[in-house]
Formats: structure tokens, sequence, C-alpha cells
């Protein structure tokens, strides 16, 4: 809370000012995008975050695999096997195409690895690494978001990844005329009347899958790391008074409270989007 | 929570992240994660068998032990009957043989009692003769008497 106890002394951000500093993303543009959807610009931060936190979580895993045993198998190889093991079972469960499994239970496990460790970014203290930036950067003001899937970006990107991921095996289990002959003949049935019905309903639903899917990471998310700053904002308040003290002693708890919390919501999270991923790709290999 | 093209750029880490774990990283651990499985189904199997081994094992080596036991009882009973039969033999064999003894023996004491009474009689009937040839000499004739003589002998 150093930032916002020096800035107190300069310009004194307000409460609000401090939340949404931390909200804008670190940019391309050089400064805080003010459209709401602009396709010239990249978040950086989510970039460099979530690539290094891909390549952390696939490096490890690499590594086990390099080295992996059919025998006694090591500590680092027993962890990534357990993960391994229950993804594979959740796929075996719904997605029934062996075939199909050979390419889903890998994707499956990368989304599992990557979103958890990605969450995992929102358990670091909220100011460290933007005030870390700022200090290297020499620019007090800079922008900086730890949390990729805090990022609608990046959660709306990996949910169109599953979405084109469920649009190929709609047309590789169906063949195209299949699948164009279920968008327009599902849910109601085949008749030329209901054609227009079915093919909304079917657009809707798929729509809904995928915002929906990107959306309930990033919600939760957000939400938790709004939640770290309401905390750290407390803790920021606290000065050498009954009062203060107490708001020191409330961030502590509070603090720890929410983040051992969070370690359910990080977890539950990683596990649910990679358990929609497995659902949506199995929609996808049956027939309506 | 703007959108931007970070969307597409995510869309593609995406690919190429799962992309590289379907290629390096999931084929090798599920390779070893199967052959686990099936050196723990082999184990398991080989020690089943080694435990039906053991069973029929057990089984052979008890009916060893029982079949044994039975011959040993068997040559006893037989050693014991065979023992009881040479003694039976050896007695009746004895009492024969003592009965041979003393019917020899008997037969010797007779024959030497025939023989001593012979003997007796003879030297009897001499000294009869002597006595009455002493007694004779002076009133008869030997040999006018001879056969009263005779006759007395043949009476001893």
């Amino acid at each position: 809370m150093s930032t916002a106890g020096q800035e107190a002394v300069t310009n004194a951000p307000t409460a609000g000012e401090y939340i949404v500093h931390h909200l804008v993303q670190w940019n391309t543009s050089g400064h805080a995008q003010k459209d709401v959807i602009d396709f010239g610009i990249i978040n950086i931060d989510t970039m460099i975050f979530s690539i290094l936190m891909g390549v952390l979580g696939l490096f490890v895993m690499w590594r086990v695999a390099r080295s992996v045993t059919s025998g006694v198998p090591g500590r680092m190889q027993a962890a990534v096997e357990i993960v391994l093991e229950m993804v594979n079972d959740q796929a075996k469960g719904i997605v029934h195409s062996a075939e199909s499994r050979r390419f889903v239970g890998p994707l499956a496990l990368t989304v599992f690895i990557w979103v958890f460790l990605m969450n995992c970014m929102d358990f670091l203290p909220v100011d460290l690494l933007p005030l870390l930036w700022q200090t290297i950067s020499g620019d007090h003001h800079a922008y900086l978001r730890v949390v990729p899937t805090a990022d609608l970006n990046a959660t709306l990107g990996m949910s169109t990844g599953v979405l084109l991921v469920c649009l190929y095996y709609n047309i590789k289990i169906k063949g195209l005329g299949g699948w164009v002959h279920e968008l327009f003949t599902a849910p109601f049935g085949s008749h030329p009347l209901l054609y227009p019905v079915n093919f909304a309903m079917q657009i809707i639903e798929f729509l809904a899958k995928t915002i929906s899917h990107g959306m309930r990471l990033f919600g939760n998310m957000y939400a938790g790391e709004l939640i770290f700053m309401l905390i750290a904002l407390m803790g920021a308040a606290w000065t050498v008074s009954a009062t203060g003290v107490s708001l020191f002693v409330g961030h502590v708890l509070a603090g720890s409270a929410w983040a051992i919390f969070h370690i359910l919501i990080v977890t539950l999270q990683a596990f649910i989007f990679m358990m929609l991923t497995l659902v949506y790709v199995g929609q996808s290999h049956e027939a309506h | 929570m703007n959108l931007n093209a970070t969307l597409f750029a995510q869309l593609v880490v995406f690919f190429i992240l799962a992309w590289v774990t379907m290629r390096f990283i999931w084929p090798p651990i599920v390779k070893a994660l199967d052959e686990r499985a099936k050196k723990i189904a082999d184990g398991l199997a080989a020690a089943e068998r080694g435990k039906h081994d053991l069973e029929l094992a057990t089984k052979r080596s008890t009916d060893a032990l029982r079949e044994g036991k039975e011959k040993a009882a068997e040559l006893i009973v037989n050693a014991e009957k065979r023992a009881a039969q040479v003694i039976e033999e050896a007695k009746v064999a004895a009492k024969a043989e003592a009965d041979r003894i003393v019917a020899g023996a008997k037969a010797e004491i007779d024959q030497e009692a025939v023989r001593t009474k012979e003997q007796l009689r003879g030297q009897v009937a001499a000294l009869v003769v002597a006595g009455a040839e002493k007694i004779l000499r002076r009133e008869i004739n030997a040999q006018a008497h001879a056969d009263i003589l005779a006759t007395i002998k043949q009476d001893l």
C-alpha cells in the first residue's frame, strides 16, 4: 500500500481512482482504451502473463514427460499423473470417441493447467507487480494487470477457441451436410416452417455457450481481484489510532480469509472451464 | 473490460499450447500410465498364479505325507505280524526238538535198562550157577543136572 501512501502526499488518489487505475490494461495504444471494442489494440500485460503461465505450466509437464517412467514415479511425476489421470477420466466419460480424445484430452489438460496458473496470479499482492513495473518503467502511472483471466479478452479468446473446436468436430463427425441439416432441423423437428426457428435456436445456443463460458471465468476472477483491491484499500487507510489499527488488522484478517477462499475459486473455475470445454466438445459429437 | 485484438492473440496462443501438449506432453505420460497399469495387472496375475501353485504344492505335500504315514503304519503292522509268526514257529520248532531229545533220551535209557537187565540176568545166572555148582559139587554132577540148571536160568 506504499503507492497509495506515497500518492496520498502528492496527489492523493481517491479509493475510486485507485481501483479504476488498477483495472486498466497495459496495451499497445500507450493509454487506456477508450472505445469498448477496438481491434487495433492488444493488451500487452495479458499476453505477457498468459504466455508466461502457459509456458511455465507446459515446461513443467514437458520435463516430467521427458523423463517419465512406467516404474516407480517421482513426486513431480506423480503430481502430473494425478492431474492428467483426472482430466483423462473426465474426457473418457464425456467424449466417447477415442480418436477425438487424442486431441481433446490434451486440450482439456492444457486448459485446466493454464487457467489454474493464470488464476493463481491473483494470489500475488495486488500492488506488487504494478509497483515493480512502475518503478522499472519510471512511469508512476503505468498500467499493469497481472491476472490474465480477469481480462475478458483472454477468457473469450479461449472460449472462442473451444467454439472453433466444437464446430470442427460437428463437421468432422456429422459431415458438412449432416451438420447443416442438424442446424435447420434440431431441436424442433424437420418442417420448412420450423427451419428459421431451429436455425435461430442453434445460433443462440452456440453464442450463449461461448459467451457464458468466457464470461463465467472472467466474472469470477474479476470479482475476486476487485475484492483483493478493496481489502488493500482498507489496509491503505491505516493510521496510528484505534480505528486505523483495526483497519490494518481487518486487512490482514480479510486478506487471509479471502486468499484462502480464493484458492477454492481458482481451482474450481479452472476445473469448470475444463469440464465445460469437454462437455461442449462432447455435445458436438452427438447428433440431435 | 474492453474488447480488443488480445482476443485473437489469445485464441492463437490457446491452440499453440494445446498443440504442444498434444504433441510433446500427453502421449509419453499416457503411455507410461498404460504401461504401469499393465505391469500391475501382470504382477497381480503372477501373484494369483503363485498362490494357486502354492496351494497345489501344499496339497501334494499333504498327500505325500499321508501316504508315507500309511505306508509306515502298514510296515509296522506287517513286521509285528511277522515277528509274532517267527516267535510262534520258533516255539513250535523248540518244542518239537525238545520232544525229540526227550524221546531219544528215553529210548536210550530204556535200551540201557534192557542191556543192564540182560547183563544182570547173566551175572545172576552165573552167580547162581556158580553158587549152585559150589553146593552141588559135592553131591551133584553138573552135567547130569544141566537141564535143571538151564530151566532155573530161564526163570531168572
